[in-house]
């Protein structure tokens, strides 16, 4: 395995360009060196992205906000307005795993690593985020929701590697929310996840976006669950709409990490609940 | 041993809570475990194992990875001994696969060379032509006439006849009779209930360093439960004779039972050999949990008769466990476990061990007894919920004492079962309110506990300390409880003791650290060495004083004139003794070997409350009380902590572990990942109450307690849970899955 | 497969190694630089047996290369104790026997060391989940939270 650390994006892209063989970006590991290890994947070429200027930064960008790839969940979880403007998004990335994870996980690398059951993903699909990439053709955005194709597999094209990942502004009477459900209280790969981000005026929700995971091969945004919310007050009936259309998005499998019956009957309970928290949060609770 | 022999008031020592003597070296990092060593020139191993939970090994092309830069020897089971019958050869087929591969993971050969990447790279240049079988994990399908046949004729005397082969042996046990006492029950409760496979879970890969040369000579550092037990299994499988093999016990980083049993170190041993170099094996997480000794799998049958007032008319128990590819599932101890608590006139227990294709099972604290605790407990909770009964008074209405006759034939001695009972209904735990959604469960539990060979040597310094030599490694603080026992015998400072784990060169055979026989067996031995080092030195003070023998008395440290020369002279201490014991007749050292024989039981209550959310199936222990019998607790906190240590695996093993084989026989979740055991924020505190019911078999009435901890919290959790949610599990674990299941067939139904 | 040359900082030492591209920081500090209070466990970031921490942020050394170390600061448990004084967390684990087997002990305290200098007055349930990533198959973890919370009154009280 060869090692390298490239001192800019275009450098990097240039050495996967010219490499044969398995070739993988390194950010914070915790996904890659599992992989290593397990003889699951052994790059011939590994590239460690962090030496490139601006991948550690958290930055405003346009009222929102610019997350570079080799950001930590710890990182995040440490900078205030970040998560006071998208606390869904950072409470995902925290659930990752454990402390000395988060020490080492990054957002853009729980994407590319193309888990169906990533924590970080639906709750980034309900804000609305993006990523910028950078390849052998040049640097495109994809909305986050186009990033995941199958288990394990990205939109990425071979040679592209994540530059940074990107937040809306929240505007006013926003919130948002994650929750997961694991089988401990922690350490597990979510068995359903939803991420939910909603705006209201008053009472009144005008806006929302619902993300699921773990329920599919990929994270879902499930439109018709959105649907249920936007014109109302969170009201049992809107609630109860929104777990049908939760459920009926599902397409899960039975594994050793759940049911069919139980992902698609604890994806419309945590939509609720999500959607509770994120309906208070967005009327100014903390 | 008699009942009046048992010391059990005025200790000084006894009681107390001094440091452990291993805790500088542990919280600093000095602490050497299994994979801490290191020798001049040593190679690192890899075993390749069998993809496959069934085939033939047709061939094994090694030529490859031979030729590989930096690999120094190949080993396959051409490598060892041959001939071997009984649990020797079981071994030694379980530590490498002879014509068949019997298990996903089972070892077929190994690699050492000069580094561990080397060595994982030449492992996958290992070449093996299997040819696929079926295969059977379920311990009821393995039974089944139409079941795969891992290896015939594997049954001994004890099976009854036109089962299937795969069924090794059989166990039938109980008294009285069973159809009356149903007949004259009020209610009479029949269930069925499951266990999957659990593991010990020890944070700790098994890990050793071996060395051997063309001598037959050879020195094995590895953690283990046993190391005179590595001694002599490594010594039948490697062809060499057992003294010419030195073990040293590293410090073990968890063993619950999973490191009495050898999976690495005969094959360290024989690449050693082969390399003439040494050699460092290391399990991964993914082999330990594949090929190491997880517990049985178990489908059990109960049946229990009561009356209407809470006595039990009859019991009946059909306990069938698979222990992977071998012989040795500890059927006949869930049998025995399950109906202890209870005095019977009635009971009737059977248990079949089954073979399937699964690594070779090990020991878990109390092995057997959890599961048949599970079932149990649970139908005496459905008894009492049906009947309108308080769990505890039932208990205590039917509970076993001295005098009374055991479910599995002898009659008990001293035992603390009631008194764990009384001091759990009185506390304020059973009282406490609970919440909406929350539930509370009891349960009772019991190990029989042991005893086995036992080797000593108590050593006196010329300045006064003394050296404890011991056979059995410290898997629970027994360094610290040694160090007391001796102090409190000879009346000098715990701090002057050292207690080491010597290696099997310099004791007698010593029995491995299991059956929580430890605090009991070397602790008895430690006493009795420390009264036999104070006989020697009393007869130095006597020759000095020229007086009898008999007339000189051992006080607070020192030798004492009694008798009829009470008071003639100053009393001599300890360490004026041993400064000129080399004038006076020599090095006094004190020493004790037998096989005591009065181990005495551990029975234990539990009291638990679970919080169910009725949408997610999610249960939360909510809070934990462990009431258990310890004889006499030596030092205090230890026995916390292994009360402790043991409901919580318990918790683990009731809500979240299970072992998960897929269609296609392999081991689905080899890591900690998905073998989910609790993390620090799944658990309350938990508190523990001591019992003290002398053991008449303990100078000072130590019982062991390591393992008794864990059987109550299967049941006591299965019965808050159902007391929460309102739905009654049958399988274990009660995993949120299983649980929104039950609660979705309930509202259906 | 050629070596890569690593200067790094261990323990406010200055050292410095070859080590394989696929060597973790787990097995460099243990088989290079004979640092073993580091344990592997898993190897796969499950059990924080290998916990240290890089430039003050808590990490498992098994999910960082070896490579990855360079220019870093790298403080394991054998940096705890200042010559032959322990840190208070040291010495209330061996007070309170917040271990046993003494497996996991390392990592935990390298883990509570971070915790109590980022939060001196954390609750149970953040000591829990702080935690939650240091598994104990012994204790069941009530002796270990009950040392960390006094050991962290005491060093409020210390102050």
């Amino acid at each position: 395995m060869q090692y390298h650390t490239p001192g800019s994006f275009e450098d990097a892209v240039a050495i996967a360009a010219s490499a044969s063989g398995v070739t993988r970006f390194l950010a914070g590991g915790t996904d890659v060196l599992v992989q290593l290890r397990t003889d699951l994947v052994t790059p011939d070429d590994l590239i460690d992205i962090k030496h490139i200027d601006g991948v550690h930064d958290i930055s405003r960008e346009d009222g929102g906000w610019r997350i570079g790839a080799a950001v930590s969940g710890a990182e995040m979880s440490e900078h205030a307005e970040l998560g006071a403007d998208w606390p869904g998004v950072v409470e995902a990335m925290d659930l990752i795993g454990s402390t000395q994870v988060q020490g080492r996980a990054t957002l853009a690398g729980n994407l590319c690593n193309g888990s169906p059951a990533a924590d970080s993903v639906p709750a980034m699909i309900a804000a609305g985020a993006w990523v910028t990439v950078i390849g052998p053709d040049g640097e495109r955005w994809i909305a986050v929701e186009d990033v995941p194709v199958g288990p394990g597999k990205t939109s990425l094209t071979k040679g592209e590697v994540e530059k940074s990942v990107h937040l809306p502004a929240r505007g006013a009477g926003g919130g948002d929310a994650y929750l997961r459900f694991i089988p401990r209280t922690e350490m597990d790969i979510a068995v359903v996840g939803c991420g939910l981000s909603l705006t209201r005026e008053g009472d009144v929700i005008t806006a929302a976006r619902v993300s699921l995971g773990a329920v599919a091969p990929t994270a879902l945004l499930v439109a018709d669950a959105a649907a249920a919310l936007i014109g109302s007050a969170l009201d049992d009936a809107a609630l109860d709409a929104l777990a049908a259309a939760a459920e009926a998005a599902c397409n899960p499998i039975t594994d050793k990490r759940g049911t069919i019956r139980f992902r698609t009957h604890v994806a419309g309970v945590l939509a609720k609940r999500a959607a509770k928290i994120a309906y208070d949060r967005a009327g100014g609770a903390k | 041993m008699a009942y009046d022999d048992v010391k059990t008031g005025e200790f000084k020592v006894v009681g107390t809570r001094p440091n452990r003597p291993d805790g500088i070296d542990k919280v600093t990092g000095r602490a050497k475990f299994g994979a801490d060593a290191t020798a001049p020139g040593m190679l690192h191993a890899a075993i390749l194992r069998s993809p496959h939970a069934h085939a033939r090994i047709v061939k094994i092309d090694t030529s490859k990875a031979e030729a590989l830069k930096g690999v120094k020897a190949v080993v396959t089971r051409a490598d060892f001994a041959t001939g071997l019958t009984g649990e020797n050869w079981n071994i030694l087929e379980n530590v490498m696969a002879g014509d068949t591969a019997l298990y996903d993971g089972h070892a077929v050969a190994a690699v050492a060379a000069t580094s561990a990447l080397i060595a994982r790279d030449a492992m996958k240049l290992i070449k093996v032509d299997y040819e696929v079988l079926p295969h059977v994990t379920d311990v009821d399908k393995a039974m089944a006439a139409d079941a795969p046949i891992l290896r015939e004729g594997a049954a001994d005397k004890s099976v009854p006849a036109g089962l299937h082969p795969n069924v090794v042996r059989y166990h039938e046990s109980g008294h009285g009779d069973v159809a009356a006492g149903f007949a004259a029950a009020d209610l009479v409760i029949e269930d069925s209930f499951r266990t999957e496979a659990t593991h010990q879970g020890y944070i700790e890969p098994h890990a050793c360093l071996a060395q051997m040369g063309g001598d037959g000579k050879g020195e094995i550092w590895c953690c283990t439960q046993g190391h005179f037990n590595v001694q002599k299994v490594c010594a039948a499988l490697v062809g060499t004779e057992t003294s010419q093999l030195r073990v040293t016990a590293s410090e073990i980083g968890g063993g619950f039972g999973g490191k009495t049993a050898v999976f690495i170190e005969p094959v360290a041993l024989a690449l050693a050999r082969k390399a003439n170099r040494p050699v460092k094996l290391v399990m991964n997480r993914a082999d330990v949990f594949r090929a190491s000794g997880p517990t049985s799998s178990t489908s059990m049958d109960i049946k229990i008769g009561m009356t209407k007032d809470g006595k039990i008319t009859a019991a009946q128990g059909v306990f069938r466990l698979q222990g992977g590819a071998f012989p040795g599932a500890p059927m006949e101890f869930t049998a025995m476990c399950a109906f202890a608590p209870y005095a019977l006139e009635n009971v009737h227990q059977v248990g079949y061990d089954v073979m399937s294709n699964r690594p070779k099972q090990a020991a878990y604290r109390a092995p057997g007894s959890p599961m048949a605790a599970f079932a149990v407990e649970s139908v005496i909770d459905e008894l009492c919920n049906e009947l309108g009964l308080d769990p505890i008074d039932v208990r205590l209405k039917n509970a076993s004492k001295q005098g009374t006759k055991a479910s599995f034939g002898p009659t008990w001695d001293r035992i603390g079962l009631v008194e764990t009972l009384e001091a759990a209904k009185a506390h304020p735990h059973y009282a406490a309110p609970l919440k909406k959604g929350q539930g509370r469960g009891i349960s009772c539990g019991f190990w029989f506990n042991h005893g086995g060979e036992t080797a000593v040597s108590l050593a006196l310094s010329e300045d006064g300390t003394v050296a404890i030599s011991v056979g059995t490694p410290d898997i629970g603080g027994s360094r610290a409880s040694m160090g007391q026992m001796a102090a409190e015998e000879l009346g000098i400072p715990y701090e002057n003791i050292r207690t080491t784990i010597a290696d099997t060169a310099t004791l007698g055979y010593n029995e491995i650290s299991h059956g929580s026989r430890v605090t009991y067996a070397s602790g008895l031995a430690t006493i009795k060495a420390a009264r036999d080092a104070k006989k020697k030195l009393c007869a130095r003070a006597a020759a000095k004083w020229g007086i009898d023998a008999d007339a000189v008395s051992w006080v607070d440290g020192c030798a004492v004139p009694s008798g009829p020369n009470a008071g003639d002279f100053d009393p001599m201490p300890l360490e004026k003794i041993t400064k000129s014991m080399g004038r006076t007749g020599g090095p006094i050292v004190g020493h004790y070997e037998a096989t005591p024989e009065g181990a005495g039981v551990s029975f234990a209550t539990h009291i638990v409350d679970a919080e169910v959310d009725p949408e997610t199936g999610s249960t939360k222990v909510v809070r934990y009380t462990v009431v258990q019998d310890a004889g006499k607790a030596i030092h205090p906190t230890y026995v916390e902590g292994q009360f402790q240590g043991g409901a919580a695996q318990g918790i683990g093993w009731a809500l979240n572990e299970e072992y998960i084989y897929g269609e296609d026989g392999r081991l689905q979740n080899a890591g900690f990942l998905d073998y989910r055991i609790p993390v620090a924020s799944d658990l309350p505190m938990i508190d523990t109450v001591i019992v003290e019911v002398p053991n008449p078999g303990h100078p000072y009435g130590v019982r062991g307690v390591g393992e008794t901890s864990i059987c109550p919290p299967l049941a006591a959790i299965a019965n808050a849970v159902s007391a929460a949610a309102g739905v009654r599990l049958h399988e274990l674990p009660m995993s949120p899955p299983r649980i929104l299941a039950a609660l979705d067939a309930q509202a259906d139904g | 497969m050629s070596q890569i040359h690593v200067t790094t900082t261990v323990n406010g030492d200055e050292v410095e190694f070859l080590c394989d591209p696929r060597e973790t920081l787990l097995d460099v500090l243990r088989d290079r630089l004979d640092l073993t209070g580091a344990k592997e466990g898993c190897g796969t970031g499950d059990c924080g047996a290998c916990s240290v921490t890089v430039d003050g942020r808590l990490v498992c050394s098994c999910l960082m290369l070896g490579a990855e170390a360079e220019g870093k600061e790298i403080a394991t448990v054998e940096g705890m104790a200042t010559d032959e004084k322990l840190h208070p967390l040291q010495e209330k684990f061996i007070e309170y026997a917040a271990l046993q087997c003494g497996i996991c002990t390392p990592g935990i305290l390298v883990a509570t060391q971070n915790l109590l200098e980022k939060n001196p007055d954390p609750t149970e349930t953040e000591v829990r989940y702080w935690l939650a990533g240091n598994l104990c198959r012994c204790t069941g973890y009530d002796k270990i939270i009950r040392a960390v919370m006094d050991t962290a009154a005491d060093l409020r009280g210390a102050s």
